[in-house]
Formats: structure tokens, sequence, C-alpha cells
């Protein structure tokens, strides 16, 4: 019969119409600003760097070492490293960066900084709306709008959080063990060194 | 060059371009320029129609205007840098283009990914290839003047894959997930479970999406018939993917290249009958089923293990001399990617194939002879993303 | 079974004398080696490798350019050389070895590279190549879309990008570029046009080249930042 697929077709929109008032499958659209849907675990929109304890400039974890700034695909990232050294989460004295532009107008979320980052000091943030009037340098973020603390990091991502704080605390104990491991040997050997030394008296 | 070249500028074979069709009757012909910013170009695009009254005689596509030199960028950035940039190919499948990439790279280093890797990648191009097909019929059905109904069913579905995307990858569409030597990142069980539930979701999507489009007459009367594309033909022009399989040549690149670990699952290949618009329209939903059943069989035995390949290292990644060319089949057709190494850390050659660009090859002699309004269809149905075709 | 490249060639020279493929090893890990045709005989091959039933090679999958610029190779040398001494007051003609370092310029070429299928015998690829004769005013080469019109856009694409003039081909016009445009950007040697307008991340030589630039803002906006004492 001509018109079968049609009113066929038609049942169909009719099913899915009346659907949409009881079934939560058939309806998936929210009103956006008024409701949002809570972002992924994973979520990435652009980077920030992570800091520890309460300064932001004293525990930024960056060291300059400028290797996100190589990898970038679009060049967006931009580090001028320091002169003098401060120690780090591990107190080894480090260089941090003076200067951390990210030009986010140039930025495609690509992630690629977070991963080479060896010291897990930059990381991918979920905050999307960033539009702004000035076409210059409004998206062009310094370190003090790129920093961000680590409980931050743990609201928005934490079992990846989780995750990269157990590593640190064992690179720490790691070096912790280590260095009292070798101030042991140096005290036993200044004490091997001392007992002949007392015998040829 | 030397005068042995100078082959004639006349063609070798007849059939090897388009039919020259001489306007009827009297009066003027119409040249119109449709594109680069009408709706049913699908992007930046231009056709330069000649008419003759309602009947098309002459067709010229215009390109470029997206072009940014892809690979020119590729070629100055690590291999790595380049993975990204390969999302915005075509941007409906970023997943597959990663693959497309990775396994070139991966041939080129004569590196493998390990058994986990194989079976997410398995699963995330057949989710891809799911949400291109609903989406690209759901276009080609706005295209028709269905306005807008299949395409919100079509992308209703397409919201349920992009969501796995996002917990997966961290991204919905530029999802830069895989890696030389295997995946970025892990797939956890709870990822896992909640693809399983989509995934048993997807059959009666398919079943209420023929049964709203597969017999309904107006989409009959304006598809069958139009735009139909000659087996010997479609295989001479280069044509790929469900365009080609929809004009009766069976060529699917997961059965004949054996790449990835597709060997292991148990499909068909849908192939149409007369090679137009309806058959397009029908391999692809068609292919849906069979990219379900491979999911389904995917999904049921993920082995566990590690992502990626220990010998694969994402910094200072220098390949041997030598050049690959690695090619999957993607949901719009064979991408293959074509590298040289010189040993440095850049590609010397990196080239694209894309399917997109080289199934528009044929679309005038789809077209001529045609009205107007059956351009719009037969484009539709290419299925193609600018953003492949420019590059 | 797809026969060995070797076995392609060696199928090539007795249908077509004279074909005169050469073989051209890939030594990388995928080891697609392939053939490189003689521009006068490539299009007699090409009907061959399509029409001839064993081979049947009637998918052209990939066509596309590499440039090799001309390349200079600087290298020592042994060379016997005559001098003439004074040894006792006499002259003498000897003969000594001496290292001289020697540079030549290896001329470079524009290459077109075909990737090929076989659709009915499901095998491949099979790769074949074709080499101009210098990079600037010889580099003709026929056009393979009279055979497979897959090839049509890609030679288009090709010679828009690598400047390759393919005899033959139908409609040859720039493809991506837009028809006024002068250079060919995929060449080794071509020069982006310096017209940064604002480069707030600039490093490398990008920041030299932007500085070079008499209307470049670099790194303005950092600058901004530091000047109102935000950082």
């Amino acid at each position: 019969m001509l018109g079968e697929g049609i009113l066929k077709g038609m049942a169909e929109t009719a099913k899915n119409f009346f659907g949409s008032y009881v079934s939560k499958e058939r309806l998936t659209t929210v009103e956006y600003p008024e409701e949002r849907v809570p972002a992924a675990e994973n979520a990435r929109a652009f980077p920030f760097l992570v800091y520890d304890g309460p300064d932001w400039q004293a525990g930024l974890r960056c060291v300059s070492c400028q290797i996100c700034e190589k990898e970038c695909p679009p060049k967006c990232i931009l580090i001028e490293k320091s002169k003098d050294k401060k120690p780090d989460y591990v107190g080894k004295p480090q260089f941090y960066p003076v200067r951390f532009d990210i030009d986010l107008s140039v930025c495609m979320s690509c992630q690629i900084c977070v991963e080479v980052c060896p010291f897990d000091a930059i990381k991918m943030n979920t905050e999307f709306a960033l539009a702004t009037d000035d076409r210059f340098g409004g998206l062009l973020f310094s370190r003090e709008k790129l920093a961000k603390s680590n409980e931050y990091y743990h609201s928005i991502h934490p079992t990846e959080a989780a995750e990269v704080d157990a590593r640190l605390a064992e690179e720490k104990a790691k070096v912790e063990a280590k260095a009292k491991a070798a101030a042991e040997a140096a005290a036993a050997k200044a004490a091997v060194s001392a007992s002949p030394a007392e015998g040829g008296n | 060059m030397s005068s042995g070249v100078q082959t004639k500028p006349e063609q070798l074979e007849g059939w090897n371009r388009p039919p020259v069709i001489a306007p009827e009757g009297e009066g003027e012909l119409l040249e119109v320029a449709m594109g680069p910013h009408h709706p049913s170009t699908h992007g930046v695009f231009r056709m330069d129609v000649t008419l003759d009254g309602e009947r098309v005689i002459g067709l010229k596509p215009v390109f470029g205007y997206l072009h940014r030199n892809h690979e020119k960028i590729a070629e100055q950035t690590s291999y790595l840098a380049s993975m990204p940039y390969t999302d915005r190919l075509d941007y409906f499948c970023s997943l597959t283009n990663n693959w497309a990439y990775a396994l070139a790279v991966e041939k080129l280093a004569g590196l493998d990914a390990p058994e986990r890797a194989q079976y997410i990648r398995v699963i995330l191009a057949e989710l891809t290839r799911i949400q291109n097909h609903a989406s690209a019929v759901g276009f080609l059905l706005q295209d028709m003047g269905a306005s807008g109904t299949p395409l919100m069913y079509a992308f209703r579905e397409r919201e349920k894959i992009l969501d796995l995307f996002e917990q997966l990858t961290g991204a919905r569409m530029m999802c830069n997930f895989m890696r030389f030597g295997g995946c970025r990142v892990d797939a956890t069980a709870g990822w896992l479970d909640g693809a399983r539930k989509m995934v048993a979701g997807l059959p009666n999507f398919v079943d209420e999406f023929e049964a709203l489009l597969s017999t309904n007459e107006i989409l009959m009367a304006r598809t069958q018939g139009v735009g139909v594309l000659k087996p010997d033909l479609a295989v001479n022009t280069g044509v790929s993917g469900p365009m080609l399989r929809a004009s009766g040549v069976d060529y699917d690149l997961r059965k004949v290249d054996h790449y990835g670990i597709y060997d292991r699952f148990q499909f068909r290949v849908p192939l149409g009958e007369h090679g137009d618009i309806y058959d397009r329209y029908m391999v692809r939903v068609l292919e849906m089923r069979e990219s379900i059943r491979i999911l389904e069989q995917a999904l049921k035995d993920v082995p566990a293990g590690p992502v990626m390949d220990p010998k694969a290292k994402s910094r200072g990644f220098r390949p041997k001399p030598g050049e690959a060319y690695g090619r999957i089949e993607a949901p719009k057709g064979e991408l293959g990617f074509y590298l040289i190494s010189d040993g440095t850390p850049n590609p010397y050659r990196y080239r694209v194939r894309p399917p997109s660009l080289i199934n528009l090859t044929i679309l005038e002699d789809m077209c001529l002879g045609h009205d107007v309004a059956d351009v719009v269809l037969i484009f539709g149905s290419v299925d193609i993303v600018l953003g492949e075709v420019d590059r | 079974m797809l026969k060995t490249v070797e076995e392609i060639k060696a199928a090539i020279e007795a249908a077509i004398p004279g074909a005169g493929v050469e073989f051209v090893p890939n030594p990388g890990p995928a080891a697609e080696h392939s053939l490189l045709l003689r521009p006068e005989s490539a299009v007699a091959v090409a009907k061959f490798l399509r029409d001839d039933a064993e081979l049947a090679f009637d998918y052209l999958s990939n066509v596309t350019g590499v440039d090799w610029p001309d390349k200079e190779i600087v290298e020592k040398v042994k060379a016997m050389r005559i001098t003439t001494k004074t040894v006792d007051g006499v002259e003498q003609q000897v003969e000594e070895t001496v290292e001289e370092t020697r540079k030549r310029i290896e001329p470079g070429c524009l290459e077109a590279v075909y990737h090929l299928y076989s659709v009915a015998k499901k095998h491949g690829p099979l790769v074949i190549r074709m080499r101009t004769e210098n990079r600037t005013d010889r580099v003709t080469l026929p056009s393979l879309t009279p055979i497979w019109r897959g090839a049509e856009f890609q030679e288009r694409e090709v010679f828009d990008l690598y400047g390759i003039v393919f005899a033959g081909h139908p409609d040859l016009r720039r493809i991506l570029m837009w028809e006024e445009f002068k250079d060919h950007p995929m060449r080794k040697d071509f020069v982006e046009p310096d017209d940064y307008e604002y480069e707030p991340t600039a490093h490398d030589h990008v920041l030299k080249r932007a500085q070079a630039h008499p209307a470049a803002v670099v790194a303005s906006g950092s600058q901004r930042w530091r000047d109102e004492g935000i950082r």
C-alpha cells in the first residue's frame, strides 16, 4: 500500500514523542545554562599548573625543564627559566619558571604537555567557558592565572590526583631513604677512616 | 622533459571521463555556484554547476577553502605532535584517524600494539563507525528535507557514544587517544561495563531508525535510481568505503588487509546491488548492524594486560630510515598515511590519503543528467567532511 | 598470491621490452620495496600492471609527491698528484697521495609515488615511482590519470603543492591553493610568508622570524602582563 512506509515512520515519531515524557532514554537533552551535565572525570579542557601548599609561588611543581614547550604541537607555551634555584617537594634545589605563559587561544587541548611532563606539574583543567572580549592577551594566561592548588586538582580529577600523590610520596620516601642511607654510609665511612688513624698512632 | 614523454592530452580511454551532455532545445545555460556557504555542502565547499533548465550538464567541484597544509605542519613537528592534528582531519571520526596514523607509524618503526590495546582500538573504531554512519544518514535525510527528525535521532545515539569517548579519552571529538604501540590510557572495568550497556541498546536504535526510514516512499522515490555508480568505474576512480560497497564491490579493508585483530570477529560485508543513493543508505545501516556484532564480540572478552608496547617511547622517537604506507577502513573509506623517515625526529614526508577527497572524483559523473535537487542528495550520499577534503 | 616486487619487475620487462624498470629497496621494517619507472615507458607499464590478468592492479589508492632537494655532499677523496720537488739540488717529478675535500652537488628531483592495489585479486600494495630530471624546469612526468582515474584529484594536488607537471592530465589546475598562487608550498625550500600579526608565545625559530618582521607584535601579551605588574 502506498504510504505504508510513511505511516510506519509516523508511528515511530509518535512513539518517540510520547516516550520522551516517560523515558529518560528518549530525552537526553538538558536545558543548558540552568541545568548542567556533570563533566566526566577524564574530561579535559585547558592546562593548568599544580602547586602544593598554601603559597602558589613557593609550591609550584614546575622546574622549568621546558619539555612541554618543545613538545607542544601548536607551540603555545612560553617558559623563561629562573637564574636561581629553590627547593622542590623533595627538598632538592631546582629551577623554577619566572615566566610561564600559555596562549589558550592557540592551545588545542591535546594533553601532550601533561603526558611528557616528568614532574606532574601540568595537568588538564575542566573549565571550558573562557570566552573573552580581548582578542590580544585576553586568553594569554600567565603563571598566576595558571596556578591551581593540588586540592583543586583533587576536586576535578580525584582518581588521577590520588595516583599522582601516591607516586610523588613514594618518590619522596625513596629520596629520603636514599639520603638517610647516604648519611649513614658517610657516617660509617667517617668512623672507619677515623679508626685506622687511631691505630697508626 | 625529453620528447618521449609527450603523451597527447587526449584520453586513452573514453569511459574514463565524464560523458559530455548536450543541452536540449534553445535557451541559455545557467552557471550556478553552489556553495561555499550552501547548507547542503556540509562545510565550505563549492560546486560550479552548469544547468540546462533544471538539468545538470556540468559540475566542477572547487576545493581549498579549509586548506591549512596539514602535511607541511606535520613535516615540521615530531611524530607524536602530529597525532592531535590528525583528529582534525575527519573531525567526526578522530579515533579512526588516530588509528590509521598510529598504524602507519607502527609499520614504519616495527612496533606492535599489545593485545588489550588492540581490543580497545577495535571497540573505539566500531563505535566511531556507528556514530558516523548514523549521522551521515541523518544529514542525508536532512538534505532531502526531512527537517531534523532522523538527524536528531542519530545525534541522540551519537551523544551516548561521545559520552563514552569523553569518559575514556577526555574529549568528545578531538580524542587524541592512540599512540605508537598502543593507547594512551587504559579502559577501566567501569568503562567497559558502560560500553556493554550502551551497545546492548544499539540494535533497538537501528531497528527504530530503519522503521522510520527504510520503507519510506518519499525516501525511495528520491533515492532509487539516482546517482548510480557502476562497479568498474568505482574501482577505477579509487572510490572506497561504503560508496564502493554500495556499488557491489566486495572490498572491505578489515577483511582484505587483516589489520588489527579483525580476523577474530565474525562479521559480514554488506554490498549494494544498484549503486544508487538508496543502496548507499542501506549499506550504511547494515554496516551499523555489523559493527554492533563486532562490538558485542569484542566487548565479551577484553584480555587483561598492558596497553602500551614497552619498546615504544613517546619522547625522542626516531624511526629508522625507510617508508611505509598504512591504511585502515575508516567510516568514510580507505584512510591511508604514507610516511618517509630519514632517521630524524620529524617525518621527511607525511601524506594523508583522504577518502573524502578521492570519493568526490566521481561526483560529476553521478550528477550529470539529474536535477539540481538531486545534486544535493548525491553529494550528501558521498558522506564527506571538509576537514579531510582540504586538509 | 602476490608476486614479489622482483618478480613483478621481471614480468614487466618480459612484457614491455626496454621498459627500464629499476628496483628501489626500502630499508625500513615495512620493507615495501618499490619500482622506479622511466617516464617514457610509464604509461605502457601502468597499463600492463592494470590489465595483466595475474597482476590486475585495478585500484590506485594513493598518489603523492616527494621533494628531494639538491644535496651538497662533502667527501674526502684520496688523489694522486704529481708535484715537482727539489731533491738533492735536482728537480724531480714525484708522485704523492694527497687527501682533499671535494664538494659535489647531487642534483635533486621531484618524485611521484603511486600505491597500487588489486580489488579483483585482493593483493597489494605495489609502489611505483617516477622522478623528474630536476626541480626547476624539467619537471614533466606522464599522467597516469588515463589509466586510473583515481589519480585525477591527487595528481592535481601534487601539481599544486609540488609543481610536477603531469602531461596528459585532462584537467591540470591548482586544487587546494588558489589560482593566482605562485609557489609550491610542499617543497622543502618553500619560504613561508612573513605575515605574523601577533605571536604572544613566540620562541625558537618563530621568535626569530617574528622579530625580523617589522609589523610583528612579538610577545606583546606577555609584555603587557609584565608592564601592568600582574605577574
